[in-house]
């Protein structure tokens, strides 16, 4: 028998796309929902004609990017321009514990499914939607992906070295935090309903979650009218703090020194120089002081190893250190592997490829993603028949009128 | 009425910065949550910006952000008689999060094993950089080292010079702090069907692996290590322009392809043309039919550039106007200042006052994440003084006498 998953018999109706939605619902499917993601053959969806293509073939069913966020779903198509597929989707609705939809405001209501809508259908749905700046307000019709929300929120002036533009950090990173708040928004709701019987609606702007990540800067804005800004990998409480090149090309290991003690084992380390015991470097605020130099001189010495070595030589001694890893040097982290980040899975047309899983692991029971991620429309038959009870002629005729397009 | 979605439940939060924001979310959602401080106050009330600059433990501004809601009691677990009463406590509680490092629960003998005997309800989440085994389990991991070891860093910064980093505030625990309440709320709900607690073990590094599913997939698809880019992406072949400079500051934009990014493109050409900035060749193009992240870098570079004249000449505001307008997919690079200023976040009552009595003022935290309906989430009050609650808790609840508690102070357990 399977082990029990946290979310078995949960039935999530699934309206999203691309980052956001996806992850919060293979988080959900995961952990043991039934997720039934509703996609369109004439609207494929962004990340399925993205690279990396398995193989570097391009495809609808080869894109790295849909299938590491779309894990142990089931796919659906229908062309909702039909009324036949809004009826499907109603009655899918009642199937549903929890619908949620990344659309631009607007979408669902011209389908007929409004929180109203689906709540008349269903009284205790819980029904989630996540969009840029919310379904209210002046800036609600603003169209977009997660880089935009992150420059919003204040990332892009944040991430910088000082002389620099306002680099940002990599790609749709309020995406990564509006996951978080969405999830715990759509277990809280799950956990309220089991006690009481009661849905609810759950309005995500992704500007609003992810300032959350931001709070003490914001706060210091709000009461001392302090703006922050970027200062490269500079730190108030560490020196030496940054990332250090090493030897070979484009490589690189971060060292923290965020005590006396560890000052001490990073002077030890690195053979006691003279300059170590200069007294511009004796304390932190000297440290602070003359950060230039000491970055220079640290990285004199880092420049001859490699960054493992670095690594290994800093932490043995207590000293915080880490390898910049590359995506490559993900694959053979002992640490990712002991913990199993990766697992394996066997798609249909782009065979074995490598998936991350939960950042989590729990005591009792498994969280990795039961099978691999569903070719567009793989589970039309499955959902029609299995779940909403339709006859092989019903499903014939859907077909031959473009429904399930 | 609105009702609060994790009311029933009582978290313990022995955390350090590393896991404050994991006790904040659920308080946030009704929880009583118990801060756990050793005596003297938590080290995390130490890390600034500080109330008016003044550096004092009362007066962070990184405690009051990760603390709202909660109360606070003060604990020496190190001493007998402070496991004792933890143990008391946690006969009581659903929940206990901690962020210490792997294996020092165990040698105070306050493990899970011990802790789930004396209350098999009990979930524990343990935030560590690593996880709780494995090789680099016992390294040291503070913020820049689960971020440079899950490779965000390496996708971060510019070209030619060294990874970055996030600045300010430090992220990589804010994730495992959120992922910290996503895991206990799944441990909660298997709780719910079996009776059962568990260990939820959490790990810092593997939060920015995640979120990198697109690049671990090029190396592992197309065995390609992708790089920072600065201002720019790599789409395919083609590098595409991000960050752009315009008349006050700077925005971010990004050509899209066929009929995602098609309106939005056609509207900025639109609004050139107004001014007299659209030569006729841009004017042409169909946007519907190029797929601008397909394109050659050739065909790119023109457009590019007189995008980039464009936007020069108009300010942050009027252009994000126009794109919420016209539905082009661009945004502006925002100071704090921007975003406390910002109309729609006024338009839908974002920002929440949170009164602070003993420094005579009420101070405007970012508000609710999500806006529910049934169970909204609401930040209950500031965050706590130095063991404000031991009143409540230890008297209270736990019914020491004063004397009791005059001889536990004494003794540096609270």
């Amino acid at each position: 028998m399977e082990e029990k998953r946290p979310l078995d018999g949960v039935k999530i109706l699934d309206f999203t796309a691309t980052v956001l939605g996806p992850t919060v619902t293979r988080y959900l499917a995961d952990h043991g929902a039934t997720v039934v993601r509703v996609e369109s053959m004439t609207h494929p969806e962004t990340t399925r004609i993205a690279t990396p293509y398995a193989g570097g073939i391009s495809g609808l069913n080869r894109s790295g990017y849909f299938a590491t966020y779309n894990s142990g779903k089931l796919s659906l198509t229908l062309n909702m321009r039909k009324l036949k597929a809004l009826e499907i989707a109603k009655r899918l609705v009642e199937w549903a514990d929890v619908v949620i939809e990344s659309f631009v405001p607007g979408v669902m209501d011209r389908w007929g499914l409004s929180y109203d809508e689906v709540s008349e259908i269903k009284p205790d749905i819980i029904m989630a939607s996540t969009c840029l700046q919310g379904q209210t307000g002046p800036h609600s019709a603003h169209r977009g992906y997660g880089q935009m929300p992150s420059a919003m929120a204040g990332w892009f002036e944040l991430t910088g070295w000082p002389d620099g533009e306002p680099v940002g950090p990599y790609s749709a990173y309020s995406d990564w935090i509006d996951w978080n708040y969405l999830l715990i928004s759509i277990l809280a709701a799950l956990d309220y309903r089991s006690r009481t019987g009661k849905g609810q609606y759950i309005d995500q702007s992704q500007l609003e979650s992810a300032m959350h990540f931001l709070s003490p800067a914001i706060l210091d804005y709000n009461i001392n009218m302090h703006v922050t800004t970027r200062m490269g990998n500079r730190d108030s409480y560490a020196a030496p703090h940054g990332a250090y090149r090493c030897r070979g090309e484009d490589r690189w290991c971060v060292i923290a020194v965020t005590s006396d003690e560890e000052w001490h084992a990073f002077c030890q380390v690195i053979g006691n120089p003279d300059w170590t015991k200069e007294r511009k470097f004796a304390t932190l605020m000297a440290r602070k002081e003359n950060e230039d130099e000491l970055d220079r001189l640290v990285e004199e010495w880092t420049i001859n190893l490699s960054p493992e070595q670095v690594m290994n030589l800093m932490q043995t001694a207590g000293v915080p250190a880490g390898v910049v890893e590359t995506a490559e040097d993900l694959f053979r982290d002992p640490q990712l592997e002991h913990r199993g980040h990766f697992v394996v899975l066997d798609h249909t047309e782009m065979g074995p490829h490598s998936v991350g899983t939960a950042v989590f692991k729990l005591s009792k029971c498994p969280n990795s993603p039961k099978f691999a991620a569903p070719l567009l429309g793989e589970h039309n038959e499955y959902v029609l028949k299995e779940l909403l009870g339709m006859s092989d002629e019903e499903i014939a005729d859907l077909m031959a009128e473009g429904v399930l397009e | 009425m609105s009702e609060e979605a994790m009311a029933p439940y009582r978290v313990l939060d022995l955390t350090d910065e590393r896991g404050l924001l994991a006790g904040k979310i659920f308080a946030d959602l009704g929880a009583d949550v118990i801060k756990i401080e050793r005596p003297g106050g938590d080290p995390a009330r130490n890390i600034g910006p500080f109330y008016k600059d003044v550096p004092d433990p009362q007066k962070s501004l990184f405690w009051f952000a990760y603390n709202t809601g909660k109360r606070s009691i003060t604990l020496n677990i190190e001493s007998c008689e402070g496991q004792e009463l933890l143990k008391s406590l946690v006969k009581g509680a659903d929940l206990l999060v901690d962020s210490f490092p792997p294996g020092y629960m165990d040698k105070l003998g306050l493990g899970y094993q011990v802790l789930s005997e004396l209350n098999p309800r009990l979930v524990m989440t343990s935030i560590t950089p690593f996880g709780q085994t494995g090789p680099y389990a016992s390294w040291k991991g503070p913020d820049i080292v689960p971020w440079a070891m899950g490779c965000y860093m390496w996708m971060t910064g510019e070209p030619g010079r060294a990874p970055l980093r996030i600045s300010h505030p430090p992220q990589a625990y804010l994730h495992a702090s959120a992922m910290a309440a996503v895991g206990s709320l799944m441990a909660l709900r298997y709780r719910a069907m079996t009776g059962e607690g568990q260990h939820v073990d959490v790990s810092a590094q593997q939060c920015p692996v995640w979120m990198l599913t697109h690049t671990y997939a090029y190396w592992d698809l197309m065995k390609v290590n992708l790089g920072r880019q600065g201002g720019w992406r790599q789409f395919g072949p083609t590098r595409i322009r991000t960050l752009w400079p315009c008349k006050d500051g700077y925005i971010t934009f990004m050509f899209s392809g066929g009929l995602i990014g098609a309106k939005g493109q056609q509207r900025v050409v639109e609004l050139m043309d107004r001014d007299g900035m659209a030569p006729d060749w841009l004017k042409e193009i169909d946007w519907e039919e190029v797929d601008a992240l397909s394109a050659t870098q050739e065909a790119l570079e023109p457009i590019t550039e007189a995008f980039g004249e464009f936007f020069k000449t108009k300010t942050k505001a009027w252009l994000l106007n126009e794109a919420v307008a016209g539905g082009i997919m661009l945004a502006p690079v925002n100071t704090v200042k921007d975003v406390a200023e910002d109309t729609q976040l006024k338009a839908r009552d974002y920002w929440m006052d949170v009164a602070h009595p003993e420094l005579g003022t009420t101070i405007a935290y970012p508000g609710a994440p999500c806006k529910l309906t049934q169970t909204p989430w609401r930040i209950k009050g500031r965050a706590p003084f130095i063991g404000e609650h031991n009143g409540d808790i230890y008297e209270r609840e736990l019914g020491l006498s004063w004397e009791e508690l005059v001889a536990l102070k004494g003794a540096g357990v609270i």
